[in-house]
This record gives C-alpha cells, structure tokens and sequence, in this order.
C-alpha cells in the first residue's frame, strides 16, 4: 500500500481533541497507505469535511466547540458529506454511547482504547463496504 | 086432709127467734094436748142445739183484715185442722200448696206433693214437736226449697182444734251457710297460700344478694332480707364481734334512716324514689362497703303511702372495675403517648435516614460520575500508550533491536493489565448506576467456551497447566447475555490459572433439566480458600490477602463483578473449597432469562 500513488490512497479524517491520540492515529494511517486529515473539533471536521470530502471519518464524540455527535448529525444531512462513513470513537463507555453515536448517523463504533490495527482494520472495513455500495 | 089441717108450732125458748118449727098433721079442728108437751119439751134443747151451732160455726173464717195482714207476712202460713187438711192459706202458702181448677198438670202435680210432704211432717211427732225442717218443691221453679215448719195448735173452746203453721224458707240461709262455709275454706287456704306465698317471698328475698328493707310509712323496719339483715339488724349471738359490731350496726341504721328521711315526711310528699350512694360499715369487719341504695314508695289503692322498700346494691366491684378501667385507661394513654414520641422520633429517623439515602444516592451518582471521568482521563493517556507500543511493535518506526522489543512488550502487557484494572472499576461503576444493559440472544455453550479458550490461550500456554473442558451431552442452547456469560467465565478461568501452580484447570458445563439451569463450572487444583473467607472474596476490593505483603495481585474486583453479572443474568456464583485442596467456582443460571 505504501507504494500506492498519493492521489488514489483514501482519504481519512481523523478528529480528536486528545493530539497524541490523534498523530499517533494519524501516523499509523499513514503508515498503513492511507491519506490523513486532521481536526481538533467539531467546527474544525465539518470545514474539513466540507473542504476536503475524505472517504471515511474517525470522529471522537467527547470534542471541545462541537461534540461529535452533533458534528456526526450535521455531516449526515449535508448533501455533500452524508455518504461518507463516520466511524464513532469514544473513551466513554459509562453511557450508552452507542445507541446515540447510532441515532447521530454514526456507521461503526469503537471503544477507545483502540488499537492502531484494529482503528486501521475498521476503517477498511467501511472503506470496502462504500466500495461495495457504489460498485451496486 | 078434709077438715082437718095442718098446725106449725115453732120451736125454741120463749121470746126468741124459734129454732125450729114443729109441723102436726091435724085429724079435726082440736089441736091435741100432746103438741104442747112435745113443742114444750123439745123447744128448749133445740134452741140450745141451735144457739152452739151459731157460736162455733164448722169453718170459720177470719175476718178480711186479718186476712189481709197474714197475707202481708213474707213466710208462708197455714191453718189446718190436726190432719192437716188445709183450712186457710195466705196467699205465699197458697203458692205452695193451693192449685186452682185451671193450674197446670205440672203446678198440680207439684201442690199434690207438696200437700202430702206437708201433711207426713206435721204428722210426725204429732203436736208435741212445734219446730221442724221439711223440703218442699217450689212448683214454679221444680227446685227443692227448704222450710223450717213451726206449727201452734190452736184450741178453740168450743169447735174442732185447728193447726197454725208457718213455714219458714230455710233455703236461701242454707245456701248462705253452704257459701259461708266455703268461703271460709277458701279463706283458710288463701291464708295458707298467703303464708306460703310470704315464706316464698322471703326466700326469694333472702336469696337476693342485694340487701332488701321494706319500711313502713313511719320509716320502721317492716321487713328484712337476710343480706340486709347481716347489715342492720342487731346480732343474734352474744360475742358475735361484740360492741364494734353493735356500733357500726347501729352507725349503718342511724346512716339509713337519715337517707329515708329523703322520702318521708309530708315535705317529700312528692318524691316518690330517692337513690343514693352510702358508704356502711360491714358489722364483723369494719370494712367499708360502698353502696347505692335505691328507695322506692310503695302506694295503696287511694294513692297513699304503705311503705318504702330499699334496695341496696354492693359497689365494691363496680368501684374496683372503675379503678381498674381508670388505671387501663392511664396506662393505655401512657403507651399511645410512648407510642406517638417512638412514632415521631421513627418519623425523625426515617427523615434522616431519608436524607441520607439521598445524600448516598448523590453521593454513588458523584462517586460513578468520578469514576467515568476517572476512567475516560485513564483510557486517553492509555489509549496513546497502547497504540505507540503498539505501532513500535509493527515497526511503523524501524525495526528494533530484541532487548527494545522485550521492553516494549513488557510496557504492552502493563498497559493492558491496567486497563484490565481500569475496565473492571469501570464495570463495577456501570452496574451499580444500573447502566449496564442486558442483551439477551440465542447462543451455544461450547462456541462460548471454545472462544473463551481461544482467548486464554496465550495464558494457558504460559501457565503449564492442563486444561480441558467437558461438556455434557444434550446441553441446549440458551438464550441469556453472551458477553455477560462469556466475561465471567473468563474471569473464573484466569482466576483459576492465576492461582494454581502445577495441577490442571477443568471446565465443565451441564445442563440441569429440573431447575431449567446451566452450570459452568471451573475446577482448580490450586491453593484453595478456608471458609471463612469465602463470602469475603466476593465483596468489592477483597481479597483473600489484602497485606501489602500479598503474593497475588488485582484489584478484588473480578468475583465481585462475576456475581453481580450472575444475578444480573437471574443466577450466581458458587464456591467449593478448602484451603490446599483447589476450588471449583460454578456459574449456575437459567437457560432462558427473563426480560428484565
């Protein structure tokens, strides 16, 4: 995959408050073939969604200016993002996160502590199903 | 006769009426010398004869007053001559005796006896006896009538001897000397009944418990039942308590008396009942007896007094049930007021304990909250920890030299068992907040088990244990939370390598159809737990060694969080052990959970 040409790898939208978690996401993407953007909030993912339009967004729901579900919502009922799968990341497992990561439009749902591979196997896993949906 | 005639020549004495006249029947015209003589010698004896014929004449009859007065008499009266042949009746004898030509038969018959009764009892005893009885029958009525007959001859000096007689109705005096007689029978037994009835009464009143007096209208006793008596009457026997007794008989009357006085007397003239309490004097002892004495006035006919009659009644019971019903009383309103203080001071105490289940609540909500947050701000840094490990591990950054790899793995297998840590507070957090939902599904039993050992694998191979799993033939599938069953068989397992040293681990799983349950057991040869401390290790933070000196670490959460998920799931956790002799915890819980 790292001999892939830049233009053709995915692009994916890595938003999360926490920097370290957020490079270290990012860096093990890259890592893996794939492109990356980076936001530090809700406001910031939806200018970068909008601007960028990425094939698969990892967005942490506890964000600072804008949590992530309601970043998720807006996404979801733009024309121009609401096919992008946003894949849901939380530290927060007290609540029942999933059921409204699910409401706010979210495709997947991971616990945090998440592992770069297995953040990087679910982020193939949407990519190939949104391949599978157009291919359709 | 030719030439001849007849000569009538009156007889009797000279210059008298003549008695009789002498006819001769003459030849010739002479009168013969003879007719003289005759006329001589006869004349005077029958003018005689003829003067006592007028004197006594055969019936003679009174003259009409006097009959008028013996008719006036009310008894009969008669006069017969001696054979009792019926000379004269007034007219009551007449009733009696006389039937005219046109009486009926029946009168007839009844005069013709009455004749003949009349005539055998003046018969009897002749004239000698001049009072008698005789029955006659009265002929209007057919009853018998009794007469007492007295008769009086009367001799007339010339002429025959006539009977008087007069009856004299007995009947109506013996009725009464019958009646007479019967009422003083009757008398005597209303006398006997009477005193009969008076012993009666005085028994009925001695019966009585309650002292009786019956006074007249003076106040004097009268009459006293027995009880009454044994208060006011003066002691038979001699000694009988002596002169105490005398003086509270005689202070128990003069109290008596006082209280009739309420009745007596012209000024009470209107009272008719008086009732009030007196205390006497019991004779023998000197207690006091509280009664009530009710006085009644007895009135006769006309309205006056006849007397009083009191009627004593003993309140000793009544006054000690009033006490006692006084004292239930004090003592029930001490106990509702005992009652009401424990009643507000349980209302204080339930308001505490009120405040402070809510002040708990908050308190569990702050600590679960602190314990999210607690455990997001962990999970973040760890996140980062576990993911460069991680990715130094892929060589993302370079190949590494083995001790580095070594290193890393070991900082790897910290970060996990601290977020093992973290995950298993976390847990505990969740479930007591009730955030820790059910998600019920059809699932086998030994694709859980297989996975779980799947999963354990690295641990078991570190562990040179032997491990095998049994699984009972028949065993259904249920429906219940898998990763609730699969979290606490994991946890059972790694507690069991955790604390086992050489020996094996056996896992078994059984379906008990009775009780519709699943066991799954795990079986240990390792250090065993004494009794005593079998329930502890199920409490929060236990452990069967908490020094810090202990060779096994974790955090005492695990059972904990294995027996709230059991109950969850409806079922709990067992334990079977004793200290150096292994344990074998068992999951039991029923193969289709209620939705909760």
């Amino acid at each position: 995959m790292t001999n892939t040409p830049e233009k053709t790898k995915p692009l994916v939208l890595v938003v999360d408050d926490y920097q370290d978690a957020r490079e270290m996401y990012a860096e093990y993407l890259e890592f893996s073939g794939f492109r990356v953007a980076e936001a530090k909030n809700g406001q910031e993912a939806l200018d970068k969604a909008f601007e960028l339009v990425p094939d698969v967004i990892l967005m942490d729901l506890s964000l600072p200016v804008m949590d992530g579900w309601e970043a998720t919502r807006r996404l979801k009922g733009d024309a121009r993002t609401k096919a992008i799968p946003v894949v849901a990341l939380t530290g927060h497992a007290l609540k029942g996160h999933s059921e409204d990561a699910n409401e706010a439009g979210c495709d997947a749902y991971v616990t945090k502590p998440c592992l770069p591979d297995a953040l990087v196997d679910q982020v193939k896993k949407m990519i190939a199903r949104r391949e599978a949906a157009s291919a359709r | 006769m030719p030439g001849g005639g007849l000569l009538a020549v009156p007889l009797g004495r000279s210059g008298a009426p003549a008695a009789a006249l002498l006819v001769v029947g003459l030849p010739g015209p002479s009168v013969p010398d003879d007719v003289a003589w005759v006329a001589s010698c006869a004349g005077p004896p029958m003018a005689r004869q003829l003067a006592s014929d007028a004197r006594a004449p055969r019936r003679p009859e009174p003259d009409r007053l006097l009959r008028r007065v013996i008719n006036a008499v009310s008894d009969p009266v008669l006069l017969t001559d001696t054979e009792g042949t019926l000379l004269f009746a007034n007219a009551r004898a007449e009733g009696l005796l006389v039937a005219g030509p046109d009486a009926s038969p029946g009168r007839t018959r009844a005069v013709e006896l009455n004749q003949r009764l009349f005539r055998e009892t003046l018969a009897q005893g002749g004239m000698s006896v001049n009072r008698r009885e005789m029955s006659l029958v009265d002929p209007l009525e057919g009853m018998d009538l009794l007469f007492e007959l007295a008769t009086t001859p009367v001799l007339a000096p010339d002429g025959p001897s006539v009977v008087v007689s007069v009856l004299r109705n007995l009947t109506d005096l013996g009725r009464a000397t019958q009646a007479l007689g019967e009422s003083y029978r009757q008398l005597r037994a209303t006398e006997r009944e009477a005193r009969s009835e008076r012993h009666r009464l005085d028994r009925v009143l001695d019966s009585v418990a309650d002292p009786i007096i019956l006074t007249d209208p003076a106040g004097g006793m009268v009459m006293m039942n027995d009880p009454a008596e044994r208060l006011f009457a003066w002691p038979h026997e001699e000694g009988n308590g002596g002169e105490a007794t005398l003086r509270r008989v005689r202070s128990n009357d003069a109290l008596f008396a006082s209280f009739l006085a309420n009745l007596l007397g012209p000024v009470n003239a209107g009272v008719s009942r008086w009732k009030s309490q007196l205390t006497l004097d019991d004779p023998d002892t000197g207690a006091p007896v509280p009664m009530e004495a009710m006085a009644n006035k007895v009135l006769g006919d006309g309205g006056e007094l006849t007397g009083i009659v009191t009627v004593f009644h003993d309140r000793t019971e009544v006054l000690e049930r009033a006490r006692l019903l006084e004292r239930v009383k004090e003592v029930s309103s001490e106990l509702e007021a005992r009652v009401q203080s424990a009643t507000a001071e349980l209302a204080e105490q339930n308001e505490k304990l009120r405040r402070q289940a809510i002040q708990l609540e908050q308190a569990s909500a702050a600590k679960s909250q602190f314990l999210a947050n607690m455990s997001h701000e962990f999970r973040t840094p760890l996140n980062a920890i576990l993911g460069y490990t991680n990715m130094l591990l892929q060589g993302v950054s370079g190949e590494m030299t083995p001790p580095q790899r070594r290193n890393l793995t070991r900082i790897d297998s910290n970060g996990r068992h601290l977020l093992e840590v973290i995950n298993e507070i976390l847990d505990i957090t969740r479930i007591e907040a009730g955030r820790m939902p059910l998600h019920l599904s059809d699932f086998g039993i030994p694709e859980l088990l297989q996975e779980v050992m799947a999963e354990m694998d690295p641990i078991i191979a570190r562990s040179k244990l032997t491990v095998d799993t049994r699984l009972d033939e028949g065993l259904p599938g249920v429906w219940s939370d898998r990763q609730k069953v699969k979290q606490i068989v994991l946890n059972l397992l790694s507690n069991a390598l955790k604390f086992t040293h050489e020996g094996g681990v056996h896992v078994a799983a059984e379906y008990q159809n009775a009780t519709g349950t699943v066991a799954i057991s795990v079986k240990d040869t390792g250090i065993g737990i004494d009794v005593s401390n079998q329930e502890k290790i199920f409490e929060d933070f236990q452990q069967v060694d908490s020094s810090p000196t202990r060779a096994y670490g974790g955090t005492g959460l695990g059972l904990s969080i294995c027996r709230r998920l059991a109950a969850m799931l409806g079922g709990r956790v067992s334990l079977q052990s004793a200290p150096g002799q292994g344990s074998t915890f068992t999951l039991h819980f029923p193969r289709r959970a209620r939705r909760t």
